[in-house]
């Protein structure tokens, strides 16, 4: 596969690490949230045949981590964007 | 034997010749020649024996598709079994030799299967060897193995090289015929960057084994031409010798350059092969097709093979298989081939067609509506049995048959991604389905387009076509004239007429009676006919029998061939050798080492090292005189602590963490506070899973108000990097914090023992005393002016100090290390002294960091702070991971100081039967003491702290020991701790 790098251009798939689903990035204030939260956080994920919003890092890279937005039956990439701004947009901060 | 089957013309080089043996006997042939059509030249048709029968066999084509004609190559190291003759390129010299017979081919006592056929048939192992269990592995196996026909391995290394390649283009075209050559030839005159690839060693596909022309000269000319204009092109790569074997994702292919199989030895620096990986925007495939046979009674002779094999023989390689040739047809494809022979001077017996009406051929005897019943010659064709359209049989001598049962387009990689082929009846053929790999199409046969103009046409548009989506503009130059002829094939897949075995798949010995039985049992779906029948098995995949048993089972079940489906093709094409797989990984650069600044010195010194990780670590240091690792390693434990110790902790992980955010960013990953840290100080650092489960450990030191430096254990160095940056870039994106990897930039030893401070002292600038660096004290120092670190902790439990220097000085400063610590009788100690020091001290590391233990298992539950979020925090806190009766850290030692314990061994109480319901839990890690004089051990017991002072008894099921233990507290040396503040 080739991950089209938003900083680096296309780059094989070899040199990135998969972590998993992009919904990771929503993690709970670990203050407020309770148990339940961070089990639902933590195990519970979609398994869709078709669009999948996944974290990829670029280890053998610029430590990048992105969120690639794949196809999981043809392995068509749709998206690729720098986790740190999808972050960001979905208002993470410190 | 001279070369008695030679006829003209061909594309060989008759001005010289190669001399060569199979089976020890010497023969001759020319360049341009394969091994198959070298002994089809000199006489010799029977090649192999067959899979399960042991029937003789020939080849039945002149490409890589053969199911029979596999041979053991070369001799020695370089011996490779189970290559196919028709592909194998001649070379003076070659060495080859049958396989799966004895004592000779064609004496071959396993042929005794042939007569037992009736017990052989589909599923005959599946029933017969199933009882008892236990015999299968042990007997029948081995013995059906050993019956089975594959060529044996050399047990030599390997003595050729293998590589790996890198390459990019616009236009990968698979296969230099007709098809592919206008494609990258209009791709090329467009000036794309092509890639032109053809498994074969000389490009031009059928045009080198057709007699046909293309632009008013002979195809085969015409096929040089367009390649040496091609190899003009600075844009375009032409790779012979090259099979594209496998279509991944987006563009990428796998492929096989054979760079030096043609030659007996690689020349000087070359490798044997090189597995290629090609990244393309576009790609065609022009792999061509395959014929397929028509199934009859003892269709498997040595003689009988594809009539477009035949005619290739004779028209690339001016070999006459035989002296009175026939064949049997139901297209007029198999016309051809009869034409052709009889053009070049071969006696054509007869022309078999199974179709009715159309024309007769002018001067050949034809017989329309005629089919081949049967066969004989016990290892090659004498006659074949002919059932005529007036129901009468004849006999019709001939020692070569050619068949033809229609064209299979190579569809293969276009099936890579799970796309099925689609049937189409015009061509009676699958042809490549729609979802096939993106951006690659398939033209000429491969395609479904069976003519020479076909393929021409197609070539030329679909290029243009790809090179349209990438922007360049290809001109559709005149095409060159060249026959259109229909195929018009009337299916007939198997003559119904006979009772004795027509085999449809040759490398498996699957014939038309193993469908039926399969039919018969039930098997009918198309997936569990190839499994129970092992139709489409093995190193040919079915190129030539598959479609021909989907028929078969299409007819018994009453359902058209496509309803009844296809199996898909996976990669790869046509086998690939290990070795080309691994490349260049194998031997040491499989796993390479990575060595310690200091490993050129304890090279000298002696050292045993120990893989850790990629890192060889210094295990321990013999002295002359001492026999056993454990008299070295008890030396070096009593000398630390008596006086001074040195080991090189370069591998730990270090990880620079710098921002005004550092010291809260910490505390997020950590599970203790490191924000209130003071300057200049360092601590121990527990790091959880966000499951809860303790991912790591290690000190850190806060440098600077804002500039931390943290130290992973040497097996997550990569992992709690990965972790941070995730940590940093998706979960807190605002905080103002940038982290560095410096495991490779610093070489760090620790000194440690009641003298290390003098030691030092020597060397280091600074003031280091109690006082000025009292303990848990991190700074930056020098030493002899040069910038280095110094962290005053302790792994050993004795005073102890880390020194670092940048990475190129590491060995300079074990040798001053060393030479400073002489008046003290410093030692320097391996990676088992500090095993034994840190369990003498209750210090968890790898056994008990198993990735399944929280911070109370390991007695660290208080490290865990709830005043703060950290990745973990929570889920620890979760009602199972926090039972009383849970998994405890203890000490453990036998009852009896000369008792022997290990680790892996489970408690049990004293009394209770050996069985799982009496495991209390087990034992991580063990050393033996010199300071206690006895094994101790550290173990996860069930409500341990509870259970301190209890006896139990430590049980093994592996090494068969039950051994008396007392549980203890794991701190078993200076529990108070206060060597390491002196």
């Amino acid at each position: 596969m080739i991950i089209n790098h938003p900083i680096l251009g296309p780059r094989d798939a070899q040199e990135f690490v998969y972590l998993g689903d992009a919904n990771l990035i929503n993690r709970p204030d670990g203050m407020t949230a309770g148990i339940e939260a961070f089990h639902d956080y933590l195990y519970n994920r979609d398994n869709p045949a078709g669009e999948h919003r996944e974290l990829w890092y670029h280890e053998q890279g610029d430590r990048s981590w992105l969120v690639v937005t794949r196809n999981t039956v043809t392995h068509e990439i749709l998206k690729v964007e720098l986790a740190r701004d999808v972050a960001k947009a979905q208002g993470r901060s410190k | 034997m001279s070369q008695s089957n030679r006829i003209s013309g061909g594309q060989i080089d008759r001005s010289k010749t190669f001399r060569f043996t199979f089976d020890g006997m010497p023969y001759t042939g020319h360049p341009g020649d394969t091994l198959a059509s070298a002994l089809l030249a000199n006489g010799v048709r029977l090649m192999g024996r067959s899979f399960k029968y042991h029937r003789p066999r020939g080849p039945i084509s002149a490409g890589s598709e053969e199911p029979n004609a596999l041979v053991q190559l070369r001799s020695g190291a370089r011996q490779e079994p189970n290559t196919r003759a028709t592909v194998a390129e001649l070379f003076d010299g070659l060495q080859a030799s049958s396989q799966n017979a004895w004592p000779s081919l064609k004496l071959d006592a396993m042929a005794i299967n042939d007569k037992l056929n009736s017990f052989f048939t589909a599923g005959f192992y599946y029933k017969t060897f199933m009882w008892p269990a236990a015999f299968w592995e042990k007997l029948y196996e081995p013995i059906i193995r050993r019956a089975a026909g594959l060529g044996a391995l050399t047990r030599e290394e390997d003595p050729d090289e293998y590589d790996k390649g890198f390459a990019h283009c616009d236009l990968l075209v698979i296969g230099a015929g007709p098809a592919g050559l206008m494609a990258a030839l209009t791709a090329g005159r467009a000036g794309a960057r092509v890639i032109l690839a053809d498994e074969d060693f000389r490009m031009g596909g059928r045009l080198n084994a057709e007699s046909l022309e293309v632009g008013g000269r002979a195809g085969a000319e015409w096929a040089s031409a367009v390649v040496a204009e091609l190899m003009s092109m600075p844009n375009v790569r032409m790779m012979a010798r090259t099979t594209v074997v496998g279509a991944f994702d987006h563009g990428i292919y796998s492929v096989v350059e054979r760079v030096s199989d043609h030659l007996a030895v690689p020349e000087a620096g070359k490798p044997r092969q090189t597995l290629w990986r090609i990244y393309s925007k576009r790609a065609i495939l022009a792999g061509g097709a395959t014929e397929r046979p028509i199934a009859f009674e003892n269709n498997d002779r040595p003689g009988i093979m594809l009539a477009g094999a035949l005619r290739s023989y004779a028209n690339r390689w001016g070999v006459a298989v035989g002296d009175r040739v026939a064949v049997f047809t139901n297209n007029d494809d198999g016309l051809r081939t009869a034409r052709d022979l009889q053009s070049k001077g071969v006696d054509v017996a007869a022309v078999i067609d199974s179709r009715d009406g159309g024309d007769l051929l002018p001067g050949i005897r034809h017989l329309q509506g005629a089919q081949v019943i049967d066969s004989a010659g016990r290892l090659g064709l004498k006659s074949v049995t002919v059932r005529l359209a007036n129901g009468k049989t004849e006999t019709i001598a001939c020692t070569a048959l050619g068949v033809s049962g229609g064209w299979n387009p190579n569809v293969n990689i276009t099936s890579h991604h799970r796309s099925r082929p689609e049937w189409r009846e015009d061509i009676s053929a699958f042809v490549p389905g729609a979802g096939g790999p993106a951006n690659l199409t398939s033209v000429g046969a491969a395609g479904g387009a069976l003519s020479t103009h076909g393929a021409l046409a197609t070539g030329q548009a679909q290029a243009i076509a790809a090179l349209a989506d990438l922007g360049f503009t290809a001109t559709a130059d005149t095409l060159p004239q060249a026959e259109d002829a229909p195929i018009a094939v009337s299916p007939l897949w198997y003559v119904h007429e006979g009772k004795g075995r027509a085999w449809i798949d040759q490398q498996n010995d699957v014939t038309v009676k193993d469908v039926k039985l399969a039919h018969q049992e039930n098997f009918t779906s198309v997936e569990h006919l190839k499994r129970y029948t092992t139709l489409g098995m093995a190193t040919d995949q079915g190129k030539t029998g598959n479609v021909l048993g989907i028929a078969v089972m299409a007819e018994l079940t009453g359902q058209s061939i496509p309803a009844t489906g296809t199996t898909i093709y996976r990669p790869p094409y046509t086998p690939v050798a290990m070795g080309t797989l691994a490349g260049r990984s194998r031997g040491k650069e499989f796993k390479p080492f990575r060595l310690t600044p200091s490993h050129k010195w304890a090279s000298e010194q002696g050292a045993i090292f120990v893989e850790v990780g990629n890192w060889l670590r210094t295990q321990w240091v013999p002295k002359p005189g001492e026999t056993t690792w454990r008299e070295s390693v008890d030396r070096e434990v009593l000398a630390t602590r008596k006086s001074v110790g040195i080991c090189d902790v370069t591998t730990l992980g270090k990880i620079d963490i710098q921002g005004t955010d550092a010291g809260a960013f910490l505390d997020r990953v950590y599970s203790n506070t490191f924000s209130t840290l003071a300057v200049g100080k360092c601590r121990y650092g527990l790091m959880l899973r966000e499951d809860g489960m303790v991912f790591d450990d290690g000190t850190t030191a806060r440098m600077g108000d804002n500039e931390y430096v943290m130290t992973t254990t040497t097996a997550n160095a990569v992992t709690v990097f990965r972790h941070l940056e995730y940590c940093r870039q998706c979960l807190w994106p605002d905080m103002d914090v940038q982290i560095i990897s410096t495991t490779e930039a610093w070489a760090q030893y620790s000194v440690a023992g009641p003298n290390a401070r003098k030691l030092l002292q020597k060397i280091v600038d600074q003031d280091i005393s109690d006082a000025a660096f009292p303990y848990m004290g991190a700074g930056n120092i020098t030493i002899g002016g040069m910038r280095a670190r110094l962290f005053r902790i302790s792994f050993s439990g004795e005073l102890a100090y880390e020194v670092a220097v940048p990475t190129r000085y590491g060995d300079a400063l074990i040798r001053k290390l060393a030479a400073a610590g002489a008046e003290f009788d410093a030692v320097v100690y391996g990676t088992e002294a500090l095993g034994v020091m840190r369990i003498e001290k209750g210090h968890v590391a790898g056994g008990e960091l198993n990735g399944q233990s929280t911070a109370l298992n390991m007695g660290l539950g208080k490290m865990v702070s709830k005043k703060k979020d950290s990745i973990g925090m929570v889920l620890s806190q979760r009602e199972g991971m926090n039972s009383a009766d849970g998994y405890r850290l203890v000490g453990v030692k036998p009852v009896d100081p000369n008792g022997s314990i290990s680790a892996g061994s489970h408690f049990m109480e004293i009394g209770a039967p050996v069985e799982l319901a009496s495991d209390g839990g087990w034992l991580t890690s063990k050393v033996y003491s010199p300071h206690l004089g006895c094994d101790i051990a550290l173990g996860y017991l069930k409500a341990g702290d509870q259970k301190i002072g209890r006896r139990m008894r430590a049980v093994n099921f592996l090494t068969k020991t039950d051994t008396e233990i007392e549980i203890v507290s794991p701190h078993f040396f200076d529990p108070e701790g206060e060597r390491l503040r002196g």
